[in-house]
Formats: structure tokens, sequence, C-alpha cells
């Protein structure tokens, strides 16, 4: 029993580790240098999905809620932060952000009813929720319908920055997604976050230490579906286009297969993930249709193989946290 | 004559779908005693401490804490008011360390969970709190270890430490020692002994050497009901106990 302790996870005392720090900066240098040599709309399309992806994370990975309807958040969010910023010409920091709000409203009605169930049911719940308001949005007259809302302007961040300049733009994209990151890290890494994870590994002995834990997952949903909704807002702006297939069932399970593929309940996988998979929507388009059935062979190896994610899976052959 | 009663109640009745797993069960628990709950399987033991500690809802009957009747409370609640259980099957949090495990509990009594925008840097000054009732059990040297790692023995001593952060008026263990070797066992005794000094302890328990061994007075269940009630010496003479223990055969 005197055996030298063979532990998992490094010591946690005391915030931060080391590896994720490393880890953090080589991911922000590549972000810095990387529109000189990859298409910059590429970058800002993965960059709100990796936002998406990493807000999703924040579900399933530290509080253990599979929600089969994070489209909705994300989708509806688009559709506000379009409309405001061509209907009613918002500047774009404040229609994004009209977008985040919107997502943030629709999760705490859609959280509270979910939450009340758990596992496969919770999941039901949300996937329910979000083809509701998939058809709401194929109906009502704001959202354009099939055409969507399209030409929306960018418009100049705080009255200053053109974001018309493609420059501006990822700067600005890339900026919102470290902010989206950096926030979901202090809530995994807060006091808050510990009882997230004391969920996750044991709800009921949570309950019995005294703790609501209802009202602890109502929080998380509602900070994952606001920080989907940021994602989902910013990308309108990117592409000044809001349409259909961003509230649509198969986006939430995009976010699904990107946060599978790059590691659940890690910091960085939801990032890679969401990388893999649009550049592989990128770069393999010309196989048409087999994109879908590629996506799905990758699902299942994924599966199979290594269920960590890749980033799980190196951070366990390391030791180390990521 | 007797003590006071820190828990109580009143024709406690739980039906499933037309099976009634507790009946009218009255139980008194005074303050400051280790409680026995035995009986043999299926006798309604686990129920009633879910009904206890409100994991299940009555379909009859009233539960009083401390004079104040808890019988529509939420199991949190049940918690705060320093009634706290432990469960059947080992409940740690299985992939947080041991430190952590009790960090948690010393967290809610710290209160400020809900904090998502502060760093957990702030709940560094549990630790020396958090390493001191690990020392209490005999744990200290594994505070690193995520608790998935630890034996099964020690993990119900890790559970314990963790209510014991909490630092309840009174515990409610399932079946403590269950399925453990002679060693945990005798551990876990000398502790729920030790803990009990100024605590109250409703203990579900099969191991009769454990229950003689502690308790103060023990109830015997069957099919849901109360079947005798009293001291070990009392209750073990009880010919109805006897035969629902060892079949008439024995008797």
């Amino acid at each position: 029993m005197a055996a030298a302790a063979p532990s998992i996870t490094a010591p946690v005392q005391g915030g931060r580790s080391k590896s994720e720090l490393i880890a953090f900066a080589i991911m922000v240098a590549f972000f810095v240098i990387a529109p000189n040599f990859i298409y910059p709309i590429f970058l800002m399309k993965a960059l709100c999905f990796a936002l998406f992806a990493c807000a999703f994370n924040l579900l399933i990975g530290y509080v253990g809620l599979l929600s089969f309807g994070h489209a909705l958040y994300f989708g509806w969010a688009s559709y506000v932060s379009a409309y405001a910023a061509k209907s009613w010409g918002l500047p774009p920091e404040l229609a994004i952000l009209a977008g985040a709000a919107t997502a943030g409203g629709l999760g705490i009605i859609a959280g509270a009813l979910a939450i009340r169930r758990q596992g496969i049911y919770f999941a039901m719940i949300t996937l329910a929720l979000a083809q509701m308001m998939y058809f709401f949005a194929v109906q009502a007259p704001f959202t354009g319908g099939e055409d969507g809302i399209q030409a929306v302007p960018r418009g100049k961040l705080f009255g200053l920055i053109n974001l018309a300049d493609q420059t501006n733009m990822y700067f600005f994209v890339l900026s919102v997604f470290l902010l989206g990151f950096l926030l979901i890290y202090r809530i995994i890494n807060s006091p808050f976050g510990e009882v997230l994870k004391a969920i996750r590994e044991n709800e009921a002995r949570a309950i019995s230490l005294g703790y609501k834990t209802e009202r602890y997952k109502l929080v998380a949903f509602v900070l994952s579906a606001t920080l989907a909704g940021l994602a989902g807002a910013t990308k309108a702006i990117v592409f000044q286009l809001a349409s259909l297939t961003d509230v649509h069932w198969t986006m939430s399970g995009e976010v699904v297969l990107m946060t599978l593929l790059g590691g659940l309940g890690t910091i960085f996988g939801p990032v890679l993930g969401a990388f893999s998979i649009i550049a592989m929507q990128n770069y393999f388009a010309g196989f048409g249709q087999w994109v879908t059935v590629i996506q799905g062979v990758i699902f299942v190896f994924c599966v199979l193989l290594f269920r960590r994610g890749i980033i799980g899976e190196i951070a366990n052959a390391l030791k180390i946290r990521l | 004559m007797s003590k006071e009663a820190i828990l109580e109640t009143e024709d406690l009745t739980k039906e499933f779908a037309g099976f009634v797993a507790v009946s009218g069960v009255n139980l008194r628990v005074e303050r400051g005693t280790i409680h026995a709950l035995i009986g043999p399987n299926g006798a309604g033991k686990t129920t009633c401490f879910n009904l206890l500690t409100k994991f299940l809802s009555p379909s009859k009957g009233r539960i009083k804490y401390k004079g104040n009747d808890i019988t529509h409370l939420a199991p949190a609640d049940v918690a705060r008011l320093g009634l706290v259980r432990s469960f059947q099957i080992s409940a740690v949090f299985p992939h947080l360390t041991l430190l952590e495990n009790v960090r948690i509990a010393l967290q809610r009594v710290r209160g400020g969970s809900f904090d998502f925008w502060r760093s957990k840097g702030v709940l560094d000054n549990l630790n020396e709190r958090a390493m001191q009732l690990l020392t209490d059990v005999g744990l200290e040297s594994f505070s690193n270890w995520t608790a998935v790692e630890l034996p099964y023995g020690r993990k119900r001593v890790l559970e314990i430490a963790t209510t014991l952060a909490l630092d309840p008026e009174m515990l409610l263990l399932d079946e403590p020692t269950a399925g453990m070797g002679h060693e945990d066992i005798d551990r876990i005794a000398a502790l729920i002994k030790r803990v009990s000094a100024d605590r109250t302890v409703l203990m579900v328990e099969h191991n009769l050497s454990v229950v003689s061994d502690l308790s103060d007075k023990i109830t015997v269940l069957t099919r849901g009901r109360i079947l005798a009630e009293g001291d070990y010496e009392t209750v073990s003479k009880n010919p109805e106990v006897r035969e629902a223990y060892m079949g008439t055969g024995h008797a």
C-alpha cells in the first residue's frame, strides 16, 4: 500500500498547469501568423466553430450533459445578429451581443425544461426544442426562410475599425474567440467549475453534500448557450449571412463530432476538432456528398480507436493536462 | 427518562406501484446515540434511508428532524440542515483527487460556489483543513491520488472524511462495512465509534458483530415493518427476530 502514487492528473492546487500555458501560447502564436499562409475566411469560419465546440464541451465535458440541440443557440444568435446589423443598423459589436443575449435567453428556457431529465431524455428534449425553433425559423418572415438573411453589413467596430477589411475582421474574430476561450477556461477552473466536475462525477453524492445540482446545471447550460450564441452571432457578421444551415439539427450533430474528435473534457480538444472538421469540409469539397461519408467513417474510428479524442489521447500519453 | 429525539418518523410509508416497501414505520433516533437499522434483504432499510434523506418522497407519513418537519424538503436542503448520508455503493468523486473530494464538501460550507468568474485559487485556503480531515482518517499520504485508484475499503474511509467535512450533526451510513475485509471493517468500526462522540449516527448494517459492538439501539425491519427494537441483548433474544434471520429450524 506504500507504493508511489500513480497520479493520473497533474497536481491541482493553484490553478493552471504548465502544459496548458505552453499549449495556449502555441495556439495564439499560430493564429496570429496563420493568415499569412492560410486563407483568412477559412480561419475565421474555423475559429467560430472552435468557439462553438468549446461552448458545447463546457456542458458535455465538464457537467456530463449531452445537448443535442446546440444549433438552436448558434443559429438563432446568428439570425438575431444578422437582423440587428442589417435591419436595425446596429454596429457589429452590439449586433453580436444581441445575438449572444438571445441565445442566453433561449438557453434559460430550454435549460429549465431539459435539466429535469437525465441522459438520453435530456438529449431528446434539447433536440425537440431545437427542432421546434428550426421550424419556427423556416416559417417566420424575418429569417428570410430558405434564403436566410443575406448581405449583412460588417460595419465599423466601435464606429472606428472597418470590418470590411479582411485583416481587421480576422483579428476581431480572433479576439472574440480568445475572449470566449479564456472565459470558458476560467469557468472550468473556478469554484463553480469544481462543483460542475463533482456533479459530473457523482451527482447523487453532490446532492447529499448539500449542493442544489439542478441550479448549477442550469447556470452551466445558460453559459454554454450564450457562448455558442457568441460564436454564431460572430459567424453571421463574418459571412454576412444567417441561414437555415446553422439552426438545422445536422449542425448540432457536427458540434458533437468536433468535440468528440478533438477530445471531450479537454480544453484544446474542441478547437482542434473544429479545425479538422472544417478543413475536411473545405478541402474535401471536391468529393461532394462523400464528405459526409468520410466524416462518418472518422466518427466510427474515433469511437472505436481513440475514445479520448486526439488531444485527449495525447494528454493521456504524456500524462499532462491539455 | 429517554433522551431527546433528533430524528423521528411518524407512520412513514412508501409504495412503489402497489408494492409496499416501507409500511407505517415509527422510528425514533435519540441524540448522541448510534442507532442501527438491521433486517434481511428487501426489508426496506435502504428505502427507509432514501426517505429520511429525501432522495425518495414518502407516500404517507411525516419526518421530523430536530423538531422540524422535513417531510417536504429537497434532499440538498436536508443535507444543509446537518443530516448527511452515505451510500451503499461507495460515493466518492472518482476522477478527483482525495484532497479535491474533501474540499468539495468544505467548499459547500464556504459558499460562493456559483462564482464562475473567480479562479479556483480562492479555494486554496481550504486545503489545510482538507488535509487535516484526510490525516484524521489516515489517508494523508494519498491526498494526490485520484479516488478511483484507492482500494475499496479506503474509498469508504474517504467517503466518511468527506461527510465529516460538513461537520454534520447526524450521519446516516448505508452499510458502511459492506464488501470489506476484516482489517478494513475494524478500521471503519473504530472510525464510526470515534466520530459518533459528538454526533448521532443511524446506520444500516449487515455485519452483526459491528452492530453489537457499536450500537446503542437496534431497530429490526422485515417486509417494511418494524419487527423489534431495543439494545442488542433484547433484540437478539427476540424469537421473531431469530426466525426472520435464521428461519424457524434453528430457533
